[in-house]
């Protein structure tokens, strides 16, 4: 059997339909801001059946309000429903999932063949996508869901490039696969150390993140590691393969999904932007495709720890894994937001998200690519009373600035 | 009245197999690395041919662990493999990934197959799913407690397995995370070089900084890196309270232990499932029994209840 990356090889072909971009969106206000940078579609948490119990997640009512503002842009909004059962919780599954059809959600993501079934049967409207916690790795297993009715399979994090294309030339089904975000070093779903260290349910959104404590390393009776040293650990690099789309689009990935419903609205509006960009860009012209510098250095902006390419070109090894003590925070944080803009005094009204001050110099940013650096002028409150610093959150702030911004557009500042 | 239930254990080999079965196991899990995973030992096709040799005439049946995540490469093994274990006699095949459902249903549909994805196998109206494509047991993860596990029991038709004894895997990944760590040891210059014996055997185990008590092993093979609970699960003195609820098969997980150990734990197995339906209504659980098990107990190693008498949060 000859896969697509072989075909490829051989010959010129480009890929025609464009993959999707799939941001996650942690509540309304990201949702909004994913769909706004670009993403074609958002996948949120409801209020049961999630794996981000910490996440605010969305009640029907907002789900409503998320779905008519994702509808303006011609964009989607999915719900991960991605838990695995427990018996107390079947009762409510049904009504739930009626909940979603009739909010106007277009897909759930589902990892328990229950909820898969379920859905199936009394939810005919929604879309079922089966969840990476499904730890698929094979074309067989991706036929058995096609069988049973499913459109898209969420592939586990553990597949190679060469594998995905070898599973989309066996079956004819969509593929979703984590191109950005942190990533589970176990096969997701798999790992019960929350479960086992602080009684919380890992596989009901519980996770503790055990797999980034610190660990010594025996055998027998001695340890390994000497104690000043850094020690073992499970904990992975983040991925990111935004140097690497046209490998992905060519082996025949139709979704792109970017990891991060606990991240910060900023964190989503940065990311979404650079792959947005970066997909446009290789559909204008795949063969004159080149990676811009910016791309990289946006997601860096925002990027918690180090990156890697995870699985798709090699198993991770030491270099893939975090041994040294973590950088807590992005490089930059989020500002501000802009409300408003008047062309004639170029004066914007910015929605303070983070302190900032007169003589900081800050970065403007929008959808497409547009973004400046400035230094902050002088700064008012709404009623024109000048301001030696923007300390309360969500005050509005009038200030100038250097080139036309819109609404929507970002203001972050370097904070290391 | 209740049925007997089965009393199902590992072997690492042919030898500890018939020691096991002379103490009293009513059925064996067996089975090799490339289908199965965590296994006690490796029985090649022509090992377990043996094993199916030994134990049919003693009634004893024969379990086959093919309950790894299948890679496409492993795809094309799998209708050999499936008609080969048909042929050779096999009780029923354990499975995790729907390959293996499609493969047996189409190559080998007579042999009994046997649901089990470890952690993620919760509830029973997901058990009921598997079963209607063919699945005639249900094995439960040992993340869940006595009530959801006597619920499960109520709910199915299905054949329910539980683990009463033995350590239980808690993390499994692709990665080879002990080379990883000796890796990076070598080149950030912590250590000139570095080799360590990985294997299972290796007595390798974790120490997580705020829990000094606890060992938890680690090693890796052909599937990744495991890392493995710090306690044994042992429901010998409750074991009655499985027993009355019909639980069909408990199993012995051998893994990381001795022939001597599990000798000893399947004895008193069979001598507490023995004495309580040698009359149910007058039961008493013997202290003794258990003091077997523990004589033999690792001191570093907490004998638990798992996670049957515990409530989670999440």
């Amino acid at each position: 059997m000859e896969t697509l990356t072989k075909i490829k090889y051989r010959g010129k072909r480009h890929r025609l339909d464009r993959p999707e971009l799939l941001a996650p969106a942690g509540n309304l206000e990201k949702l909004k801001f994913a769909v706004h940078y670009g993403a074609d579609a958002v996948y949120i948490g409801g209020q049961h059946y999630g794996l981000r119990s910490g996440a605010d997640n969305f009640s029907l009512e907002e789900m409503k309000e998320g779905v008519k503002f994702a509808e303006k842009y011609g964009a989607k909004v999915f719900v991960a429903t991605n838990i695995y059962a427990h018996n107390e919780d079947l009762a409510g599954i049904e009504a739930y999932l009626k909940g979603l059809e009739e909010a106007g959600i277009a897909a759930i993501i589902a990892a328990d063949p229950i909820i898969v079934d379920t859905a199936m049967r009394v939810a005919p409207k929604l879309e079922v996508h089966l969840s990476t916690q499904q730890s698929i790795l094979n074309w067989q297993a991706v036929k058995f869901w096609k069988d049973e009715g499913l459109p898209r399979v969420v592939l586990a994090r553990e597949t190679s490039l060469e594998e995905i294309a070898e599973i989309k030339s066996n079956v004819d089904i969509e593929i979703e696969a984590f191109i950005h975000g942190a990533m589970c070093s176990s096969f997701s779903g798999r790992c019960v150390l929350s479960n086992h260290f602080t009684d919380r349910d890992s596989n009901r959104g519980g996770c503790s993140q055990s797999c980034r404590w610190k660990y010594d390393l025996f055998v027998d009776q001695d340890m390994v590691n000497s104690a000043e040293e850094n020690k073992f650990t499970m904990g992975s690099k983040d991925l990111c393969m935004i140097e690497h789309l046209p490998e992905l689009i060519e082996a025949g990935v139709d979704s792109f999904k970017i990891e991060g419903r606990m991240k910060s609205v900023h964190y989503v509006a940065t990311v979404v932007n650079a792959y947005r960009q970066a997909i446009d860009a290789y559909f204008d012209n795949p063969v004159g495709y080149k990676l811009k510098p910016e791309w990289v250095e946006e997601i860096n902006k925002s990027a918690n720890r180090p990156l890697n390419t995870g699985f798709f070109f090699q198993t991770p090894g030491a270099k893939e894994h975090i041994y040294e003590a973590e950088e807590k925070a992005a490089p930059y944080d989020f500002a501000g937001v802009v409300l408003e803009y008047d062309e004639a005094s170029g004066i914007a009204l910015v929605q303070q998200r983070n302190h900032f001050k007169p003589g900081q110099e800050v970065e403007f940013f929008g959808p497409g690519g547009t973004f400046f650096k400035q230094i902050v002028g002088q700064i008012a409150d709404e009623t024109g009373t000048g301001l030696d610093a923007a300390r309360h959150p969500m005050q509005k702030i009038r200030m100038k600035v250097d080139h036309p911004v819109k609404a929507m557009d970002m203001m972050r500042k370097k904070i290391r | 009245m209740t049925v007997k239930p089965e009393l199902l254990v590992t072997a690492a080999s042919m030898e500890e197999l018939v020691r096991l079965a002379e103490a009293g196991a009513d059925a064996f899990l067996l089975g090799e690395s490339r289908f199965g995973m965590r296994l006690a030992g490796e029985f090649n096709l022509e090992k377990l041919l043996e094993a199916v040799n030994y134990a049919n005439p003693h009634g004893i049946k024969i379990y086959v662990a093919m309950n790894n995540l299948i890679d496409n490469e492993t795809v094309p093994l799998l209708p050999n493999y499936v008609r080969a274990l048909a042929n050779a006699g096999v009780d029923a095949v354990v499975f995790g990934d729907p390959a293996v459902l499609m493969a047996v249903r189409e190559h080998a549909p007579k042999l009994k197959l046997h649901w089990n994805t470890e952690m993620t196998s919760t509830n029973y109206a997901t058990a009921n799913y598997w079963g209607r494509k063919g699945a005639g047991r249900f094995v439960l993860a040992r993340e869940l407690n006595l009530d959801e596990v006597l619920d499960i029991k109520r709910n199915t038709p299905m054949e329910v397995q539980v683990q009463v004894h033995g350590l239980t895997n808690i993390y499994h990944s692709k990665r080879s995370l002990v080379n990883s760590y000796m890796d990076y040891r070598t080149s950030s210059g912590t250590v000139e070089s570095s080799s360590l014996v990985t294997d299972k055997d290796s007595g390798l185990y974790l120490i997580e900084v705020e829990r000094q008590e606890e060992r938890y092993p680690i090693y890796q093979d052909l599937n990744g890196t495991h890392i493995m609970s710090s306690d044994d699960i042992c429901m010998l003195e409750s074991l009655h309270e499985l027993m009355e609820a019909g639980v069909d098969s408990f199993k012995v997980e051998g893994l990381l232990k001795s022939p001597d150990y599990n000798e000893i734990v399947v004895k008193a197995y069979r001598k507490v499932i023995d004495a309580y339906f040698a009359n149910p209504e007058s039961y008493q659980f013997d202290e003794d029994i258990l003091d077997e098990i523990k004589a033999v107990q690792d001191p570093d190693r907490e004998l638990s209840f798992g996670f049957f008498y515990k409530e989670q949060v999440y």
